[in-house]
């Protein structure tokens, strides 16, 4: 992190993206930008293109139409080298957790330090204890990830996608899956590195009670609009929006999470 | 006293009092990790500080790393006695530090690697692997021949749709490949049988000793080998991620019997094709051999076919049928078996697969040993 980074600076601009597979068009003409150290949030309903629009982030799809910068640099044209070091600056938490079943959680962890940075053993395994401390892991180096419950799996993911110190972290559904209390740890511990750390968070959710705790700034992507439909603060969209389906998803969903505790299901 | 490595500076200033003032600037983070750790090593020698101050004023970043090794300093400092404090902590940097747990380096794993207590503790555990591994392969006999008695008393219960698209993919999308092996081994065999025979002038042999290995022995082998490969291991990899999903979980609570429904149509489908690509591959091997015979031996066509046909009976025939038949329950069934031991991820179907594939060639080969004997007596 740059201490004097932080503030309204784009790290990631998203121009008149277009995302089609096949003739299915899933996104259209969509554009935002997300600032250094916010805790950016990517809702709708199911099927309405959350999740690839965070691939197009990352680079795991290349749009139809449209480009996708982060830190400048633009993922789907720019040379390899410029690529890689884009890689180098995020962290991805995929919705399963995504850990390597043929290895420990250390061996998982130690992934990207061992391959993108020559440290000596001593100290890999140092920060690995460190950042599965960081996630409320500490002990369990030595586990294999079929031995983890689905909300360590997902822990353990978040330790893996910040070894690095990324200053950009993805998260695909952080809460999906897990009780309210796992959950609610979960955005405990995300909250507490974008304020330690000053990373920028992109979250995909649809987890209301979540996006009511954490979030700086949301976006909503409707199925039928195949783009954005309403942009703000999540507080102020659920007072102020005029958008009907913005109404229903914010105040009833708001209003169930409130009662029973739970994640809004979509 | 000045370091400079990478992007960060340390520069150490000791009073005449042993006061010594650490001030780092610059970056500190894992690009400069080893040597910063390898510095603040260097400062511990031949010093006995009475007080330190680590003055951060200058730090432009810090990551989680750049912290610990903070955090690190001030844990050595205090285990030395020494009083140790920071100076100039910005708040982002406070955020950082106050995110990390020291407490977790010291944290023993739970999980301890095991060490092998010798020999004996080796040869006892693979002996209980075993006996285990049998008992479940004995488990699952029991399961798969109640499945089949009810499949006999009501045939309708099978899913015939899941049956015939099993005999396509075992029997006619395993046609290339039999046909290839099957033809080459009939090729190489003639040939090199013929080398050995030409200096007897008993080249006329060299049809008969095809047709009878390809018909007794090879045939059945060979057929039973590559679907073994091609689709014993297809179906423990199938079942193993069905397994990993909760898919065969779902299929029980549903109110399935999952040897049943996953296992009886390939174990079904691969008795009835087996024997016919057991068939199909000693005709080619006979092909193969004649091609040797009439382009090499100046045979006829006609009089190598006849020679082949002449050196097997009805009871050859017969008994490879059954001895593939049997061959073809080992395969699909152990690759079921293998298929639902699968727990854990992805390397665990990799490991059934695998399993599958070995513990059905040797199982063809014992099969084949019992047979070879029981059919010496019979005949």
């Amino acid at each position: 992190m740059i201490l004097q980074d932080i503030g309204r600076q784009p790290v990631i601009v998203v121009e008149n993206l277009t995302m089609r597979f096949g003739d299915d068009i899933i996104l259209q003409d969509v554009s935002f930008k997300v600032f250094r150290g916010e805790i950016f949030v990517i809702v709708g309903g199911s099927g309405c293109g959350k999740t690839v629009l965070m691939k197009n982030m990352i680079g795991l799809y290349r749009p139809s139409a449209g480009r996708v910068l982060v830190e400048g640099i633009d993922i789907n044209i720019d040379s390899e080298k410029a690529l890689s070091s884009v890689r180098y600056r995020i962290g991805v938490l995929f919705q399963s957790g995504a850990m390597i079943g043929s290895m420990s959680l250390a061996e998982n962890v130690a992934l990207p330090l061992s391959e993108q940075r020559r440290l000596s053993p001593a100290l890999i395994d140092m920060i690995v204890k460190m950042k599965l401390g960081m996630v409320n892991l500490a002990g369990y180096e030595n586990h294999m990830p079929a031995a983890l419950s689905g909300g360590m799996k997902k822990r353990a993911g978040l330790a893996r996608a910040m070894v690095m110190d990324p200053t950009i972290l993805f998260f695909d559904e952080p809460s999906s899956g897990l009780d309210p209390v796992t959950a609610a740890e979960l955005d405990h511990t995300i909250r507490g590195i974008n304020e330690g750390m000053g990373t920028t968070m992109i979250i995909v959710s649809h987890d209301l009670a979540s996006i009511q705790n954490i979030a700086h700034r949301v976006i909503m992507l409707d199925k039928g609009d195949k783009g954005i439909i309403a942009e703000g603060v999540p507080a102020q969209l659920k007072e102020n929006s005029d958008d009907p389906r913005v109404i229903q998803f914010f105040n009833r969903s708001l209003d169930e999470a409130k009662t029973q505790g739970t994640a809004y299901g979509g | 006293m000045k370091n400079r490595s990478r992007d960060y500076t340390l520069s150490i200033r000791e009073d005449d009092g042993h006061q010594v003032t650490l001030l780092i600037s610059g970056r500190m983070d894992l690009m400069g990790l080893d040597s910063l750790n390898a510095d603040l090593e260097a400062f511990w020698m031949d010093r006995t500080p009475v007080r330190i101050t680590a003055d951060l004023s200058g730090v432009e970043s810090m990551d989680s790393a750049g912290a610990m090794m903070m955090l690190r300093l001030e844990e050595r400092a205090q285990a030395a006695g020494v009083p140790f404090e920071f100076a100039h902590v910005s708040e982002p940097l406070r955020g950082i530090m106050g995110l990390l747990n020291m407490q977790a380096l010291r944290i023993d794993p739970l999980l301890q690697e095991k060490e092998s207590e010798g020999i004996f503790d080796l040869l006892g555990a693979t002996a209980q692997r075993r006996f285990s591994d049998f008992r479940q392969v004995m488990i699952f006999v029991g399961e798969l021949l109640t499945a089949m008695t009810h499949v006999i008393r009501r045939p309708s219960a099978v899913r015939w749709n899941a049956v015939f698209l099993y005999m396509k993919k075992v029997g006619v999308d395993g046609f290339p490949i039999v046909t290839l092996i099957s033809l080459l081994i009939g090729v190489i065999m003639a040939f090199m049988s013929s080398l050995q025979l030409k200096q007897f002038g008993a080249t006329t042999y060299v049809a008969p000793l095809v047709a009878f290995a390809m018909v007794r022995e090879l045939g059945p082998m060979m057929t039973a080998i590559l679907v073994a490969g091609r689709s014993g291991s297809a179906f423990s990899a199938e079942i193993g991620s069905m397994m990993i999903n909760e898919e065969v979980d779902a299929l029980t609570t549903m109110g399935f019997d999952p040897v049943q429904f996953l296992a009886v149509p390939k174990v079904l489908a691969s008795v009835i094709v087996v024997p016919l690509l057991t068939i199909y591959s000693a005709f080619f091997g006979i092909v193969g051999g004649m091609m040797v015979g009439v382009l090499g031996l100046d045979l006829t066509a006609y009089g190598y076919l006849q020679q082949s046909i002449d050196s097997f009976q009805v009871f050859d025939v017969v008994s490879s049928l059954i001895k593939s038949m049997v061959f073809a329950i080992l395969i699909s069934g152990i690759a079921c078996q293998r298929g639902f031991q699968v727990r854990g991820g992805a390397d665990a179907v990799g490991e059934a697969t695998t399993s599958a594939v070995v513990s059905a060639i040797f199982l063809i080969i014992l099969a084949n040993s019992a047979f070879a004997i029981i059919l010496y007596y019979i005949h």
